[in-house]
């Protein structure tokens, strides 16, 4: 049975630009991959090792802007410039893990709500850098030989894979030593660090894996919209990935992709129906409600109805 | 040296308004341990109160700032007993998560009232600057300054002075041993929401007329606030205070000497240095951090 379900969703995922026809319904589709990364990204850090990153879209932001500086000046194909995001990405993750050292809770979300502040402040004011609050229009599309990304169809197909490997390396890092070690931090730390865990090396690894993943999302939005601006950086980019994460079930492999594709979705459902601002309202107190009635999350308490 | 010093008692201006949004988020987050994100809000709702008394009430400038202070601390005081009683014993995460969703679905709510377009604020004072020596002040900027020392000092005797604050300090150093002795745990906590809520409300009921009301200016004022607390460390009034003057200094000069664009930066910058070198504050004796 569970079988069934995951074949005929595997192919009605790889079939998916067949059928379905509009270009709009396939554009939410493909924004649901790149969120489904950024939540899973997120989610190494707040639901494995317990730290919230409120800084997460300056990682994004960071791996879009290096993604699209080096294929606008450099001329990289996007297969170098997709790496190098990561890379750079991963590099402020570095950074701001090694403050996580020093820093828990409350202090380690300012220090990274202040590095997503500085780096923002930065993208609007570097001109000669970024272009400033203009941004970078005329991104490239990816190319292949024989095969260029630049329709919806293809882009698709680049996203899915990237989330599923995203998915598979999740999978791979929370079932191994490393990811034991986030949950033994996150549930005691002393116990944690007196079984020989290293507070200071797993939680930079935590870091910088999750900024590299974050990274890997921007770059993939940057060589998909082809512009990117400061608002990359806005902060409710951020608050979106954590709604996603807490309603879809922290610290679960399948929580955030539920979260991603839900809250993807739901707005784009809600536009015909409510202005912008009212969707908003409706998403601050959606974030109240899920504390006090769903703390866990749908993934965990679904899975506890079958039980 | 002239612009210096014009820079200096500009910055004195902002940092008194910086010093009283610190002292209620300093408050909050000491005492009742929650990262109070939408501290901003309550800066937001003294500005747009302010407006409101005046535009809709007709009262006069002094009385709609005060009334400013009221609607914030009751705001508080409801947002306290509704939001946060129930999930008293909830980790610092949960109720954090709880006030990011305030905040976003308050500062939307307040987009749809107010619409996005800056409202100014009318003031009775007159624009030409008192010029003093080398400097200038304008009127409404000196009436701001001195509310807001004011206000602090009515602070400090609040939380030195009187029973309420007795029990608030006893609360802020021992929840446990203060509720055995008869300290109402609840009604302190309420008490200091509403309080922190009300100087938050005066901040921006103050600010609001010299820079403009808009939805989103409770954002930086959150932020500010938080590098506030901690430059000045957890729970400390003093610290709260020399925090507030000296992030409006270090802006003002940030501002006039480095850049413009780079003024709100500021704040972040100190967020970060902070937390790196000294993370219990600049003034703290003890380390207190959790």
């Amino acid at each position: 049975m569970r079988r069934l379900a995951a074949a005929l969703g595997a192919a009605a995922m790889l079939t998916l630009p067949l059928w379905l026809a509009s270009p709009y319904h396939l554009h939410v589709v493909i924004m649901a991959g790149i969120f489904t990364i950024l939540a899973l990204s997120l989610n190494l850090l707040l639901g494995y090792t317990g730290q919230l990153s409120l800084g997460h879209a300056g990682f994004f932001g960071i791996g879009a802007y290096t993604s699209a500086l080096l294929a606008l000046h450099w001329e990289w194909p996007f297969w170098l410039a997709l790496p190098s995001a990561a890379l750079t990405a991963g590099l402020a993750g570095y950074g701001i893990g090694r403050l996580a050292l020093k820093v828990r809770g409350a202090y380690f979300v300012l220090v990274t709500i202040s590095f997503a502040g500085v780096i923002s402040l930065i993208s609007i004011n570097w001109m000669e850098l970024t272009n400033g609050p203009l941004g970078l229009p005329g991104v490239p599309a990816p190319e292949l030989p024989g095969l260029s990304f630049r329709t919806k169809g293809a882009y698709y197909y680049l996203v899915l894979a990237a989330a599923g490997l995203s998915y598979l390396v999740c999978h791979r890092v929370v079932r191994s030593r490393l990811g034991r070690a986030f949950v033994a931090l996150r549930e005691n730390e002393p116990l944690a660090e007196s079984v020989g865990v290293d507070p200071t090396r797993t939680l930079v690894a935590a870091a910088v894996l999750s900024a590299a993943m974050a990274g890997v999302a921007g770059s993939l939005y940057a060589h998909y919209t082809r512009f990117v601006s400061p608002e990359v950086f806005l902060f409710s980019y951020t608050v979106t990935m954590v709604i996603m994460v807490v309603a879809g079930g922290k610290g679960t492999l399948l929580g955030p992709v539920v979260g991603a594709i839900l809250f993807t979705a739901l707005p784009e459902a809600l536009r015909e129906a409510m202005a912008w601002q009212w969707q908003m309202v409706a998403y601050g107190l959606l974030l109240v409600a899920l504390v006090f009635f769903l703390p866990r999350g749908i993934v965990p308490t679904v899975a506890s109805w079958r039980r | 040296m002239d612009a210096f010093l014009q820079h200096l008692v500009n910055g004195l201006v902002l940092g008194g308004t910086y010093a009283l949004l610190g002292i209620g988020l300093t408050l909050i987050f000491g005492l009742m341990n929650l990262v109070n994100f939408a501290h901003g809000e309550f800066y937001t709702l003294g500005a747009y109160a302010t407006f409101a008394a005046l535009a809709l009430g007709g009262t006069n400038f002094f009385l709609a700032v005060a009334a400013a202070i009221v609607v914030g601390a009751a705001a508080g005081a409801l947002c306290e007993r509704v939001l946060l009683r129930p999930l008293r014993d909830e980790s610092i995460d949960t109720t954090m998560l709880v006030m990011i969703g305030r905040w976003i679905a308050l500062q939307n709510g307040e987009l749809l009232v107010w619409g996005g377009v800056a409202k100014s604020i009318p003031h009775p004072f007159p624009t030409a600057p008192l010029v003093l020596g080398p400097v200038g002040i304008a009127p409404l900027r000196l009436f701001v300054v001195l509310t807001a020392l004011g206000l602090i000092g009515l602070s400090w005797l609040l939380i030195q002075k009187t029973r309420l604050g007795t029990a608030m300090r006893a609360t802020f150093q021992d929840r446990e041993t203060a509720a055995l002795m008869g300290v109402r745990i609840g009604r302190i906590h309420t008490a200091t929401f509403a309080f922190g809520s009300a100087l938050a409300a005066a901040a921006g009921a103050l600010l609001g007329p010299i820079f403009l009301a808009y939805p989103s200016m409770g954002d930086l004022a959150s932020l500010k606030a938080f590098s506030v607390v901690i430059l000045g460390g957890l729970g400390n009034l003093a610290g709260a205070t020399l925090g507030g003057v000296i992030l409006g200094i270090a802006e003002e000069l940030g501002a006039g000497y480095v850049s413009s664009g780079y003024r709100d930066a500021v704040g972040f910058v100190i967020i970060i240095l902070v937390l790196l070198l000294r993370p219990s504050g600049l003034f703290a004796r003890s380390e207190r951090i959790g």
